[in-house]
């Protein structure tokens, strides 16, 4: 579908947030197969996880299958692995990324190595749902997005919805995936609303979308960075700068044909995200292009990333670490 | 053991007032608009570290969590550096940029707080183990909630503290909640200190309400660990009387208990206390109250007339020079 169509249709879905996305996803997987079950911290009714994402499944479908967990983040991730290798398709709840620290044996040396370890003979289908903060004062502990960190752990698929339809769509495949997959979801967009398609819903992993078209320069993004580089391809477009912005969604498997098709056309490329800069998911990304479309481009490719420090908690200091819709549309005037 | 002198029993309940009326202002500003910041409650639980702090030195080392600001007070960090903290201000401890959640002042032996729920315990240990390595009779006292018994650093570091013998205080402040689940959903152990002593250690719970109990198992716990005694953990039982932090619900509490821990609630009852059973003066408490209040508006005036820290800082304390940092 070109992003035109995509939008027609959408005009039809009904609208919902990216939470109830979340929440419809899980729904229909919980009513289509018995084994999917959900644990983690304060995630049965009434609170229905923090977050919203199982509100109103635990009374729904009973409290043996949205589990309420004591605050032990090893236990939730090392029993959903456990689940998962006979078969079943546990949804953990990790309440927010930073706490992966405290589960990441279980996530980097269990759940992404035992396909390879066991030679193929075992596997993991599991799914971690986790909130990323950021941009709410929330402090070093509680706002950082992790993506470069589960990308450097093979076997994990990395996941990082900016819409609530590709939400939905994602969340329903990690589900029924044969891997271990992350589901990022960044708390600043959990209840922005938008179209999504009614009933079962799936959106295949390593599929980038072109949230904008446009010819003069490629911005490469996902996540909660997405309607900021929207936001300055919009005001980039009034200077007369033609903006394309794609969203890559998932970071493993990576859509890299995507932006390598949207590079040959602009010749410009700059990657955008809240992970941080130096050693980031840009990185990548940039040396893929660069070789790929070496002595093409008309400038070098470029990457902005958050500042190399941990989250600084005054407003006035989190605004210049993360990459914002002004920056953006500085860096992309450069390129143009 | 000393007895409890009344001047004593009124330094701990200065210093709960102290707790207390912050806690009323910073309240009353992000009510109005005035103040923006996340903040946990710790209203009902001013006597736990307000009798911790009696009997400790400032040289002694604390170690806290998010749900830390009455530690904070309580171990003598300034009050105006730490509103400061709170608002973000370049005046407060961490220059503005740690936060709420991570208030560090070395000055007044504040050495760690920590947002993720069980991550101080080992830090702890590591601060004993510093004191008996170097002879310095310096005690440690780690706070922390009910639910961090749930995740297994804290195990790995009570276990790791009894072993060694190391002089620590863990100190579980057991408001019967973990962010919205209570205590009986999460565990089947009725008592969390019969379940760390066996891990060899001096265990007890202490009524964490009053003045007068946990006094005592503080001077107790503390006195032993500084002769060499070994460590203490213990429960203290008190209530959370809210919602987790600011603005959140509290429709999974349960009413009727709200109700019967708010009437008695640990100030109040503690001036009562102090009126019935200690004979103080309300002219003595009124006046007291009075000068804490003067001294928590000057503090948040100073506070909110701080600057915001300057750009340049997003770069420094990454590391000890920013030539480390890439470019
Ligand atoms: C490792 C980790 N998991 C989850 C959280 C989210 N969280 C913050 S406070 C809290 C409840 C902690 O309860 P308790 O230890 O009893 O402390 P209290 O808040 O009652 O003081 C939770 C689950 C966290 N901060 N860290
Ligand atoms: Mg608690």
């Amino acid at each position: 579908m070109t992003p035109q169509q995509q939008a027609n249709a959408a005009v039809a879905d009904p609208v919902c947030t990216l939470s109830d996305a979340v929440n419809q996803a899980i729904d229909i997987a919980m009513e289509e197969d018995s084994e999917v079950f959900c644990l983690g911290e304060d995630i049965e009714d009434p609170i229905g996880g923090v977050m919203k994402g199982t509100k109103g499944l635990s009374t729904k479908y009973g409290r043996d299958r949205v589990r309420n967990t004591p605050i032990s983040e090893q236990a939730i991730v090392g029993a959903a692995i456990g689940a998962s290798l006979v078969g079943m398709r546990p949804i953990a709840e990790v309440m927010l990324m930073d706490f992966f620290a405290v589960a990441m044996d279980q996530v980097a040396n269990h759940a992404a190595k035992l396909r390879y370890m066991s030679g193929g003979r075992t596997n993991v289908p599991i799914t971690i749902r986790t909130s990323v903060g950021g941009g709410r004062q929330f402090g070093a502990q509680h706002s950082q997005s992790l993506e470069g960190w589960m990308m450097q752990t093979p076997g994990l698929k990395v996941v990082m919805p900016s819409t609530p339809r590709d939400a939905k769509g994602l969340l329903y495949t990690c589900i029924f995936d044969d891997d271990p997959c992350i589901h990022m979801e960044a708390l600043t967009l959990l209840f922005t609303r938008g179209p999504v398609p009614a009933g079962r819903y799936a959106i295949p992993l390593g599929v980038a979308d072109v949230k904008r078209s446009g010819d003069d320069v490629t911005l490469v993004t996902w996540g909660w960075q997405v309607p900021e580089a929207l936001a300055a391809a919009e005001q980039l477009e009034s200077e007369g700068i033609s903006t394309e912005v794609i969203d890559l969604r998932t970071l493993v498997p990576l859509d890299i044909d995507a932006v390598l098709q949207s590079a040959e056309r602009t010749k410009r490329v700059l990657i955008v995200h809240a992970a941080t800069q130096f050693a980031g998911p840009g990185a990548e990304i940039a040396a893929v292009v660069s070789h790929e479309l070496f002595g093409e481009l008309e400038k070098p490719v470029e990457r902005m990333g958050s500042v190399y420090s941990p989250i600084p908690y005054a407003a006035e200091l989190e605004t210049l670490h993360y990459p914002e819709r002004l920056r953006i549309a500085e860096a992309v005037r450069r390129l143009a | 053991m000393t007895a409890l002198t009344n001047d004593a029993a009124l330094r701990i309940f200065r210093t709960m007032t102290t707790i207390r009326t912050t806690e009323n202002r910073i309240i009353r500003g992000l009510n109005s608009g005035e103040l923006t910041m996340t903040f946990y409650t710790v209203r009902g639980q001013e006597a736990i570290p307000a009798a911790i702090g009696e009997h400790l030195r400032r040289e002694d080392y604390m170690v806290t969590t998010y749900r830390g600001m009455h530690d904070c007070i309580a171990k003598g960090v300034p009050l105006e550096e730490l509103l400061a903290e709170m608002c973000g201000k370049s005046t407060g401890t961490s220059k503005g940029k740690g936060g709420p959640m991570h208030v560090s002042d070395p000055h007044s032996g504040l050495m760690v707080t920590t947002g993720v729920v069980g991550g101080g315990l080992p830090i702890a240990v590591g601060l004993a183990l510093s004191s008996a390595l170097r002879g310095d009779g310096r005690v440690t006292v780690v706070n922390f909630g009910d639910g961090a018994t749930s995740i297994g650093a804290t195990h790995e570091a009570v276990n790791l503290a009894a072993l060694w013998q190391v002089p620590v205080v863990f100190v579980c402040q057991n408001n019967r909640y973990g962010e919205h689940t209570k205590f009986a959903d999460y565990t089947r152990s009725a008592s969390l200190a019969e379940r760390f002593a066996t891990y060899g250690l001096s265990a007890r719970a202490v009524d964490g309400n009053s003045i007068e109990a946990m006094s005592e198992a503080a001077e107790a716990a503390i006195t032993q660990a500084r002769s060499g005694g070994g460590p203490t953990f213990l429960e203290c039982m008190t209530y959370r009387l809210g919602g987790h932090s600011f603005g959140s619900t509290t429709e999974y509490m349960d009413p009727d208990e709200l109700a019967r821990a708010e009437a008695e609630e640990p100030v109040a009852r503690n001036r009562r206390w102090l009126v019935a059973e200690r004979g103080i003066g309300e002219d003595v408490l009124n006046q007291m109250e009075a000068e804490v209040e003067a001294q928590v508006e000057s503090a948040l005036t100073f506070a909110k007339n701080s600057d915001p820290p300057p750009p340049e800082e997003l770069h420094t304390d990454v590391f000890s020079t920013m030539a480390a940092s890439p470019r």
